[in-house]
């Protein structure tokens, strides 16, 4: 037992915090926002230069063979900075889908891509938030996935249906994909449209499934925790610089109260996403609960501290210039992505025991 | 960064099981299952002295000190196996959490010899003496006065809110020993014995009915001259490092307390059917994640801890229980409720899960309020402006 980064961990952190602070900057950020909701170039460093994309991805298969801690910290770093990349659609929902999913064949064709970036993947789970659904039959996909993040930039989808996983490629007959004008620019939605496209199938949809949501829920919630995190910090600067009655604002009680308040929480949230990640890692019999519990408690964390930065910021943080509704935006579509903190917490009470007999 | 235990560590868990397990189903079965701090106290004498003996009362400490030399990861488990056998809560938790661990960091040796395997024996239980009347929240507006006569202290004045004091044979005491000193100047750190005419304990009874905390009155108290941790003026200093050791590996022993309590809010909603009211739900979820982020948030600092590394977040650990705690105990009432109102019989005291909400209400005071956490998590973790002082009397 030993609750702290170890060495190579906390490098990796450091190298991942300098680097979303270098290059994720509010500037190309918006930039990506007024554009597809992926900044191209920092996809690329990411990817690329970094070479840390595949970071939960086997070496065999082009990754580096770490784990969700450390897929935890390059969502948390990207989370920060509400940096617009697909890291979530593509390596924390539809790589594990198909790592855990695919066949061998499946794997060594998609993953090196996936790890390299060329290739940039989105998952539907289509049987979630009633949308009207799709099913596959006799090798082809019919219905639709209402709501795909990053859908209108992704290559590829993983396609979770009532009866399969299918894999569809961008351009594959049949597919029509709509850009969806979404509420956070940084993760904007799409519509795909599924008439009867010819699709090939994961081996093991259940497997799939269950791997892509739990590391989808992990990385949620580490973003979340970063994005809590940067909204305490940077409010925490704003109210030691601004001057009202004569006296910064962060000296009246009224302000620091509520600033301790996102601290004890956004800490509890960070002991969340560590601890889920750690028992995902170690298959611990508590990863379930700690992956449920991780995503309903960084989301609700991240959406209060937003809210609570735009508050302590005053005017200046209502408007489209600051960059406290890309925190407020993209803390919305976290706690609402694939499951809602209700939700998860309903899943909480179930583990808990809540159904056995009196 | 990794969450199990080793084989070794494993090892040392089973022989911890059955240590415990053969004592709390053997001479111990009386204490086995108690969950207040204060019933049967002789019993509860007797426990400590038998966890003392067999080396399993204080077992982070030294060996030469009482101790065991336990690694945090075997500490850790140790609180887990406790919790598990149904061992009740440590009637010198004062002895073993504060005053001892004090002593250690700021004690002479003599004082380590002295003191120390009295407490790991369970021989000498302590108590704490900081509040007064006009110093709560301002802990440093103490005016229990002491000073010089010959090779003894004396002690004048009066403490409030001291918990045990009726069961102790120590209490360590906060007082002004610089006359004319104001604030945190001028303060010592004095250990007192409780047994002596100049002292007194009166019991307060409390919104439970009960009486667990105390004021005690020191009127001509004396204590040994060599008795004050730390130079006469350095009692602000050895205070504060004192709140620091309140967030140690006991931390997991006071959840286990914790899971007893929700494991009965839980069996009570599944016994009346609130367990499947979806808001009912939702408030046992919250309080399940909660304690569990308590439980990896201690690990969290007491790895730090280990590593020699002070973790900002250590100063949220006390809000953050308080305010569970008293949230189970609203949500305790509301599973319960009006049946949870009333008791039967004469006596005014009410079964665990009542209590626990009328209890709870002192954990967001004592120890520092959360108002006062707030301030703290502000100003340290935070570097937000200090509050202004006022000068009212």
């Amino acid at each position: 037992m030993h609750f702290a980064f170890t060495d190579e961990q906390a490098m990796i952190a450091e190298t991942a915090k300098t680097f979303f602070a270098e290059n994720a900057t509010s500037e190309r950020t918006r930039a990506a926002m007024a554009d597809t909701g992926v900044d191209k170039l920092l996809w690329q460093a990411f990817t690329g230069e970094l070479g840390l994309a595949g970071v939960a991805i086997p070496e065999a298969l082009g990754g580096v063979g770490l784990g969700m801690v450390e897929l935890a910290i390059f969502a948390e770093e990207a989370g920060r900075h509400t940096a617009a990349l697909p890291l979530l659609a593509s390596l924390g929902l539809a790589a594990p889908a198909i790592l855990a999913g695919g066949t061998d064949e499946q794997k060594a064709r998609l993953l090196p891509r996936l790890a390299s970036g060329d290739l940039v993947a989105s998952f539907a789970a289509v049987n979630m938030g009633g949308t009207p659904g799709a099913t596959i039959s006799d090798g082809t996909l019919t219905g639709a996935a209402l709501l795909v993040p990053h859908g209108a930039s992704a290559d590829l989808f993983v396609v979770a249906t009532d009866n399969g996983v299918a894999i569809v490629e961008r351009g594959a007959l049949g597919l029509g994909i709509t850009p969806l004008t979404s509420m956070d620019q940084t993760r904007p939605y799409a519509r795909l449209d599924f008439g009867g496209v010819a699709v090939e199938t994961l081996a093991d949809p259940r497997a799939a499934v269950h791997a892509a949501l739990t590391t989808g829920w992990l990385a949620i919630a580490a973003d979340a925790l970063g994005g809590a995190q940067a909204c305490l910090d940077r409010t925490v600067a704003y109210t030691q610089e601004r001057i009202q009655f004569g006296r910064s604002i962060g000296s009246f009680q009224a302000v620091k109260h509520r600033l301790a308040d996102m601290m004890v929480a956004i800490e509890q949230a960070r002991s969340a996403v560590y601890w889920a990640a750690c028992a995902i890692d170690e298959a611990s019999d508590e990863a379930s609960f700690a992956v449920h519990a991780a995503k309903a408690f960084a989301c609700d964390t991240y959406s209060h501290c937003a809210g609570e930065m735009i508050q302590l910021h005053g005017g200046i943080g209502f408007t489209w210039e600051h960059d406290a509704h890309l925190y407020f935006k993209r803390a919305r579509s976290n706690a609402s992505l694939l499951g809602t903190p209700d939700w998860h917490r309903e899943q909480v009470a179930g583990l808990a025991g809540l159904d056995k007999a009196a | 960064m990794k969450l199990g235990f080793s084989p070794e560590e494993e090892v040392f868990r089973a022989e911890a099981a059955s240590w415990l397990k053969a004592e709390l189903e053997g001479a111990f079965a009386d204490v086995r299952g108690l969950t207040s701090l204060t019933e049967m106290p002789e019993r509860r004498r007797d426990w400590e002295r038998r966890l003392g003996e067999a080396g399993w009362s204080c077992v982070g400490w030294p060996k030469a000190y009482g101790g065991r030399d336990a690694t945090l990861a075997q500490q850790v488990i140790f609180a887990e196996e406790y919790a598990r056998a149904g061992a009740p809560p440590r009637l010198n938790h004062i002895g073993i959490e504060l005053a001892g661990p004090t002593i250690l960091a700021f004690g002479s040796e003599e004082q380590k010899t002295r003191f120390l395997p009295k407490i790991a024996k369970g021989e000498e239980i302590w108590c704490q003496g900081y509040s007064e009347p006009g110093a709560g929240s301002d802990l440093a507006n103490v005016r229990t006065k002491a000073w010089r006569e010959g090779d003894e202290w004396v002690i004048e004045g009066q403490k409030i809110w001291t918990s045990l004091a009726q069961f102790s044979d120590w209490i360590f005491v906060i007082a002004r020993t610089e006359a004319g000193s104001k604030g945190p100047k001028g303060l010592s750190f004095l250990l007192v014995p409780v047994d002596q005419s100049g002292v007194t304990v009166r019991p307060i009874h409390q919104i439970t009915g009960e009486a667990e905390f105390n004021e005690t009155f020191f009127d001509d108290a004396r204590t040994a001259a060599e008795s004050i941790l730390g130079e006469p003026g350095d009692g602000w200093k050895v205070a504060m490092g004192l709140l620091g050791f309140e967030r140690g590996v006991s931390t997991l022993a006071q959840q286990m307390g914790f899971r007893n309590e929700l494991d009965a809010v839980i069996a009570a909603a599944r016994a009346n059917g609130e367990a499947k009211n979806p808001l009912i739900r939702q408030r046992i979820a919250k309080a399940e994640i909660g304690l569990k982020l308590m439980r990896y948030g201690a690990l969290r600092m007491l790895t730090d801890a280990e590593d020699g590394k002070l973790n900002p977040s250590a100063l949220t650990y006390k809000i953050q229980w308080a305010t569970w705690r008293r949230d189970l105990g609203e949500l305790a009432m509301d599973v319960l409720g009006q049946a949870g109102e009333t008791v039967a019989g004469h006596e005014y005291a009410f079964p665990a899960l009542p209590n626990l909400f009328l209890y709870s209400r002192a954990d967001t005071i004592y120890g520092g309020t959360n108002e006062i956490q707030r301030n703290i998590i502000a100003e340290r973790a935070l570097g937000l402006p200090r509050e202004p002082r006022g000068d009212l009397k």
